[in-house]
């Protein structure tokens, strides 16, 4: 079955164009403005979207997304809140969600409802951080049988044979991480990127989207020549931070997105 | 029946595995590895074997304290000196042998996170001792509370890295050291310290810390013939209570009591008993029983002992409850506070605060049970520590 993931990535590739795809943290500054701002980012450009769901311990994430999580946490966003969140913008919209997080909130929810729900809200893909293919299995079937892809990850770290192994699992689109770091707090090395891709693109016929460190359009023209995708997170919820009482704010995240998607064309 | 545990992904039933970002499990598999082959070369078990000897101090006695028995009038109580290894607790024990692997493995930088700073001092001795560069992560709150650790670690020559995010206690401390492993991971070597963390960190540190088990197994076969009939230790992580009971806990007569601290109370929400209180969630790589509200979010813990501040406990740990081999239960901070002084007026031993625990819980039972039975608790550090705190509360 191909979800609204892989459409989108067919599409893009047929019109020779690369995915912009955008994290950000549910709840930051509230779930209203969360779907606000995913709906004016899709009609910026945006391909993909992924929601994070926040948690109370992120050890994968830098400054930036740690204290988003912790606003979102204060004004009491909930997995079961940002899954009604899901459900209402696809009352209005297409565009893939990708669920991000941590497992235990999941693991709490309760895998099986967790996966009935999403799909009935109309989640496309899950990306968990802390559960890698050894322990996948757990949330994955019933993800699976619930028709969600199962993002995966691969690290600057990971070898050649865990890279295969990995890929070989992976639905949806493969997440390569471009720095070796926590989210938002390095800017990645080209050189390096078009490297491990080379190796990933040997192994695996999945788009592959990299993130991790990238803000700037240049950046983002760069990596878009290499692969099918850029992920830009922590630029953008700092964005949202700093702009979180302006009237503007949607603008500007519009703007910002808009900017990184053109450059991205001509990739 | 007890099965094989851990299993190969490191598993103690449900409980345990590896839930780790990618760009650690590399590192994570690489360390199992290194680990598996140093345990099984005889080089490298003499090697730490001369380090606790000659170094560390080992073996630690195993004390009868014969005033403590006589004034609660009931079963034998022995102590199991880990107060007098260096470094003031057990902590050495571990960090001795991960730092021994460290350097097997070429990693010339080690990081660690601390609560007390118990771990922190044992991580920076082993740093200076084998010339490595170290970097200690601990929380504001914990810097203020355990001021003279803090001062130790840096004479040894460590950078101590002030954690604010969260509550700024152990549980933080521990995050933002995997953070910046995930960042340094390809030269870096991170010492946990205790039987939690991701696969194979509780299988290793319990098997570095049960030493203090094979020793009091032997000790009290010299001095009474025969095995005790209950071990009582104190379980923040659960690294000197899984030392303690691991030699032991095929011996189905001998009683195991985990204690957990109950801070204010369990009916209050300050606290630190993750299997009393908690339910099972993923913490820090693993499995276990986690202190967390309806939704899995991480709640705050509580203890006046830095050391227990913590709201997961090992994997193993989680294991033994369910399969119901230890006995979990919990001693509130007064009560640790009235067994801190009792011991040291009874002993002339100041406990730790986190010993203390253990000494609370068998004060509780020591007096209900029969003459000739046996009772060991694990003294796991020293609470020189811990005098401005129990002075600032009042109670001296």
């Amino acid at each position: 079955m191909v979800t609204r993931i892989g459409k989108k990535f067919n599409e893009l590739r047929a019109k020779k164009e690369k995915a912009l795809v955008v994290y950000l943290t549910a709840g930051d500054p509230s779930l209203e403005m969360t779907k606000k701002i995913i709906l004016a980012l899709e009609k910026a450009g945006v391909d993909i979207v992924e929601i994070g769901v926040p948690f109370s311990d992120p050890t994968a994430d830098g400054p930036v997304i740690q204290e988003a999580a912790q606003r979102a946490l204060k004004t009491g966003t909930t997995l079961t809140g940002v899954l009604q969140t899901v459900a209402q913008i696809r009352e209005v919209s297409q565009i893939p969600v990708v669920l991000f997080g941590y497992f235990n909130p999941v693991f709490s929810y309760g895998v099986k409802k967790f996966a009935q729900d999403a799909r009935k809200a109309g989640v496309d893909g899950v990306l968990v951080v802390d559960l890698p293919p050894e322990e996948a299995h757990e949330l994955r079937q019933f993800t699976d049988a619930a028709g969600i892809d199962f993002i995966s990850l691969v690290a600057p770290t990971t070898g050649t044979q865990r890279a295969k192994k990995i890929a070989a699992a992976a639905t949806g689109f493969l997440y390569y991480i471009s720095i070796t770091g926590v989210t938002g707090t390095a800017a990645p090395k080209i050189s390096d990127i078009k490297k491990d891709l080379k190796k990933i693109r040997k192994i695996s016929s999945l788009p592959v989207a990299v993130g991790f460190g990238i803000s700037r359009p240049e950046q983002a023209r760069e990596i878009g020549k290499l692969a099918d995708g850029v992920v830009v997170g922590s630029a953008l919820v700092k964005l949202i931070a700093e702009n979180s009482n302006n009237a503007g704010l949607l603008k500007i995240i519009s703007d910002y997105a808009g900017k990184i998607k053109n450059a991205l064309k001509s990739a | 029946m007890i099965k094989k545990t851990p299993d190969k992904d490191g598993h103690f039933g449900i409980f345990g595995g590896r839930y780790a970002a990618e760009t650690l499990m590399p590192a994570l598999i690489d360390l199992e590895r290194a680990y598996v082959k140093a345990k099984a070369d005889k080089k490298f078990q003499k090697e730490f074997d001369y380090y606790q000897r000659q170094y560390a101090g080992r073996p630690t006695p195993l004390y009868f304290a014969q005033r403590m028995t006589k004034a609660l009038g009931g079963a034998k109580i022995y102590l199991k000196r880990e107060d007098l290894n260096h470094t003031g607790s057990h902590k050495i024990n571990n960090t001795l042998g991960q730092a021994l692997l460290a350097r097997r493995m070429g990693k010339k930088k080690v990081i660690a996170e601390t609560g007390a700073g118990q771990h922190g001092v044992a991580t920076a001795t082993v740093a200076a001792l084998f010339g490595m560069e170290c970097k200690i992560f601990m929380g504001e709150e914990d810097i203020r509370r355990q001021a003279p650790n803090v001062f130790r670690m840096k004479v040894l020559g460590a950078e101590v890295v002030p954690v604010k995010s969260g509550t700024a206690t152990l549980k933080d401390a521990m995050n933002e050291a995997m953070r910046y492993w995930v960042s340094s991971v390809r030269d870096t070597f991170y010492i946990i310290g205790t039987t939690a963390g991701p696969h194979p960190y509780p299988v290793m540190v319990r098997n570095f810390q049960s030493v203090i088990g094979r020793e009091t197994k032997r000790q009290i076969k010299k001095e009474e013939g025969r095995n005790p009939d209950v071990l009582v230790a104190c379980v923040g992580g659960g690294s000197n209570a899984l030392g303690m009971f691991y030699s032991f806990h095929k011996d189905t007569k001998i009683k195991m009591f985990g204690v957990e601290a109950a801070g204010y109370g369990l009916n209050t929400s300050q606290h630190s008993a993750s299997i009393n209180a908690g339910a099972v969630g993923v913490l820090h790589g693993n499995k276990t029983y986690v202190l967390q509200d309806a939704h899995g979010q991480v709640r705050d813990a509580y203890s006046i002992a830095a050391g227990l501040d913590y709201p997961g406990v090992g994997p193993e740990h989680a294991y033994f409850h369910a399969t119901k081999r230890v006995k979990y239960v919990t001693v509130t901070d007064k009560e640790a506070i009235d067994a801190f002084c009792f011991l040291s007026r009874q002993e002339g031993l100041i406990p730790a605060m986190e010993s203390a625990h253990a000494l609370a819980y068998t004060m509780k039972i020591a007096p209900q049970m029969n003459k000739n039975k046996i009772i060991i608790v694990c003294l796991s550090g020293r609470g020189d520590k811990d005098a401005q705190t129990i002075a600032e509360k009042g109670d001296i």
